[in-house]
């Protein structure tokens, strides 16, 4: 589904060159559910970047369902987004003078499917994340939880074969947030690919694969068994920082 | 291109931001507004002095007789021109002229009926100058052909003439006499744009042999065929060789003979009324490139603001033309409701001082026929409106304005990397 090959990025800082990714290789299959994670600067996010065709990247090969993506026109990239790819974002990114339906329908928009047919899809997809009765509703009268949900609606109106996410509970609170996570899971097991960029360790934990980034390398790559021992560990991590906190 | 979603999403966007859309749309408004009233006034008076014109024959022209001032061919200078009947026929010659009428004035001739009598100018004549001079016939006939064969007297009074010895009785075919002639009144008629219509048209060849004129003429009027200035002044030239030639003076001498060519003059008057008329627009269309420029900017800012929103229609599937078309869209909607508004206002304003004057010299025709000799309708302003061409092409000049104005800034918004647009907080 998603194979990428020794991708480097870099960004240009006035006179310094920030190398961001630095050989990335990365095989993820359809219906995976993967967290990527990493301390702040380690690239997570441009790898997500990369991903999602929102960004190009400088060396390296990037294929996606088969297809190379590299130096493509803006208008096949923007084409190739509305047909494979839904986003998340951390701050949801509704547009702010449209409400929750017309958010949920833009997506078919760009795809030329007509005014009522799109906004009854949206309707539907509102009802499927418990959020009919706010169709209509603008954004800023909506809590967190409400956006993002509405946020996720949009990114599987246009029935992609990859949901990506960024941070997408980093402004929520945790019980929003793991409500948000078992959304995510739902979406996964209808078979969608699912990648969230995540630095909560118990996001992460919910999510089948863990790929640790640092310095713009993979560091390590969890997978479902070691999964437990990684949430183990991760549970046993906490208590342990927990007790000086008491003591 | 018409899709309710993309007006919509305008819409919304203008309802967010009443005050901007107002000050962008007031700058083109007035941009549009200064350009109609400049065209307008411009026409206004371009009209009215071409209505003055067209009192004689744009065409006319008009010989006169003086004094020569260059010596020519061992003769001194200061020597008297005179006209006779067979300068008309060298003249009617030359290729270009058209009608002509040979002319012979009699100052201060008398005229009495009945108990009536006054002092008028007689101006002797042949048919053609009704052709000339554009005369306006109330009642009756003018001169005619068989008038001057058969050396009728017959005569065309002024109406100034037929008020102050008829009164309101009725004039044709009554005899007034003439420094004590009878002649038979055949018409009535007046100048066209002349309060003062004091003067009485005859057959020529009548006066010529009742009033001692033999065949001497003062001055020719004649009509030319020509378009251009340099035709009308080929013209010009070739009538002063051929009467130079015959009374032996230097065709370059202006004082030998006066001329005045009407063409010429209309032309030239032209020529400066389409020089302001450039002018005018030259300043109206940098009015409205002010407002151009003011849209412009103020859709840049808009880009701006809208940064991240566009970032998010780009990352959901959004292509660069469906970006650009709605930017451009919005401005060219800006700019051409908003220049509408100003034409209207524009042409409306025009409308209404068009009105006033209509209705201004109603009245001035009104007090004028009771106090007669006063003031003249020489309106220099006349007609002050834009035709609907001229409406229709500011309305696509707005249009274009309008793509002009939001394409750099839709340009910059196609530019926009969806994910420096994310960014963007």
């Amino acid at each position: 589904m998603i194979r990428l090959n020794n991708i480097h990025k870099s960004y240009e800082m006035g006179n310094n060159s920030l190398h961001v990714l630095k050989g990335i290789d990365l095989h993820i299959e359809q219906g995976d559910f993967v967290s990527i994670m990493g301390s702040s600067g380690s690239g997570k996010s441009t790898l997500l970047n990369i991903l999602g065709m929102l960004d190009n990247y400088d060396k390296g090969t990037y294929h996606l369902a088969g297809n190379l993506i590299s130096n493509m026109s803006e208008k096949k990239a923007a084409q190739l987004r509305n047909d494979m790819v839904g986003f998340i974002f951390q701050s949801f990114n509704l547009i702010s003078f449209k409400n929750a339906m017309e958010n949920v329908a833009l997506p078919l928009y760009y795809k030329g499917v007509p005014r009522k047919k799109r906004n009854l899809i949206a309707m539907e997809y509102l009802e499927k994340l418990g959020l009919k009765e706010w169709a209509n509703h603008m954004p800023n009268e909506m809590s967190g939880g409400q956006k993002q949900r509405v946020a996720i609606a949009r990114a599987l109106i246009s029935k992609p074969k990859i949901i990506l996410a960024d941070e997408p509970t980093g402004a929520l609170d945790s019980a929003t947030s793991y409500e948000v996570m078992d959304i995510m899971k739902d979406v996964n097991e209808s078979g969608i690919s699912v990648i969230i960029v995540t630095h909560e360790h118990d996001i992460a934990a919910m999510t089948n694969q863990i790929i640790r980034l640092k310095d713009g390398l993979i560091h390590e790559i969890i997978r479902n068994g070691e999964l437990k021992q990684f949430k183990k560990e991760f549970i046993h991590g906490l208590e342990a920082a927990k007790i000086p906190s008491y003591v | 291109m018409f899709d309710v979603d993309k007006w919509q999403e305008i819409l919304a966007t203008i309802k967010k931001n009443k005050m901007r859309t107002f000050l962008t749309g007031f700058s083109v408004a007035w941009g549009i507004f200064m350009l109609m009233i400049l065209l307008g006034s411009g026409n206004g008076l371009s009209n009215g002095v071409a209505s003055n014109f067209m009192n004689d024959a744009i065409n006319g022209m008009w010989i006169w007789t003086g004094e020569t001032t260059i010596p020519y061919q061992g003769m001194k200078s200061g020597r008297q021109i005179q006209f006779h009947n067979e300068d008309q026929d060298l003249v009617r010659k030359v290729s270009g002229v058209g009608v002509s009428s040979g002319r012979y004035f009699m100052g201060n001739t008398r005229y009495s009926y009945k108990k009536e009598s006054g002092e008028y100018t007689t101006i002797t004549c042949q048919p053609e100058l009704i052709d000339v001079e554009n005369l306006i016939i109330h009642e009756g006939r003018f001169i005619n052909q068989i008038d001057l064969l058969q050396n009728r007297k017959v005569v065309v009074l002024g109406t100034d003439i037929k008020t102050a010895l008829f009164k309101d009785s009725a004039a044709i075919g009554e005899y007034v006499n003439i420094n004590k002639v009878p002649f038979k009144v055949v018409g009535i008629c007046s100048e066209p744009g002349s309060t003062r219509n004091r003067n009485a048209y005859m057959p020529l060849s009548t006066s010529q042999m009742i009033f001692n004129g033999s065949n001497r003429l003062h001055n020719l009027a004649l009509t030319i065929n020509a378009q251009t200035l340099e035709e009308s002044k080929a013209i010009e030239e070739q009538i002063r060789n051929v009467l130079g030639r015959k009374h032996k003076f230097d065709p370059k001498d202006e004082g030998a003979i006066g001329l005045f060519n009407k063409l010429e003059a209309y032309i030239q008057t032209m020529k400066i009324f389409q020089a302001i008329k450039i002018f005018i627009w030259i300043i109206g269309i940098g009015t409205l490139i002010a407002g151009i420029v003011g849209v412009s900017n103020i859709m840049l800012i808009v880009v701006k603001e809208r940064t991240k929103e566009i970032g998010i229609r780009k990352a959901i599937g959004a292509s660069p033309s469906s970006v650009i078309g709605l930017i451009l869209l919005e401005s060219i909607m800006i700019t051409t409701i908003a220049g509408y508004i100003g034409l209207v206002l524009g042409t409306g304003l025009m409308e209404l001082i068009n009105y006033f004057m209509v209705q201004s010299a109603a009245a001035a025709a009104a007090a004028g026929a009771a106090v007669s000799d006063q003031g003249g309708n020489n309106a220099m302003f006349l007609n002050p409106t834009v035709d609907i061409n001229i409406a229709f092409y500011s309305t696509l000049l707005l249009i274009v304005a309008g793509a002009i104005a939001g394409y750099i800034p839709a340009k910059r918004a196609a530019s926009i990397k969806p994910i420096v647009a994310l960014r963007d907080e």
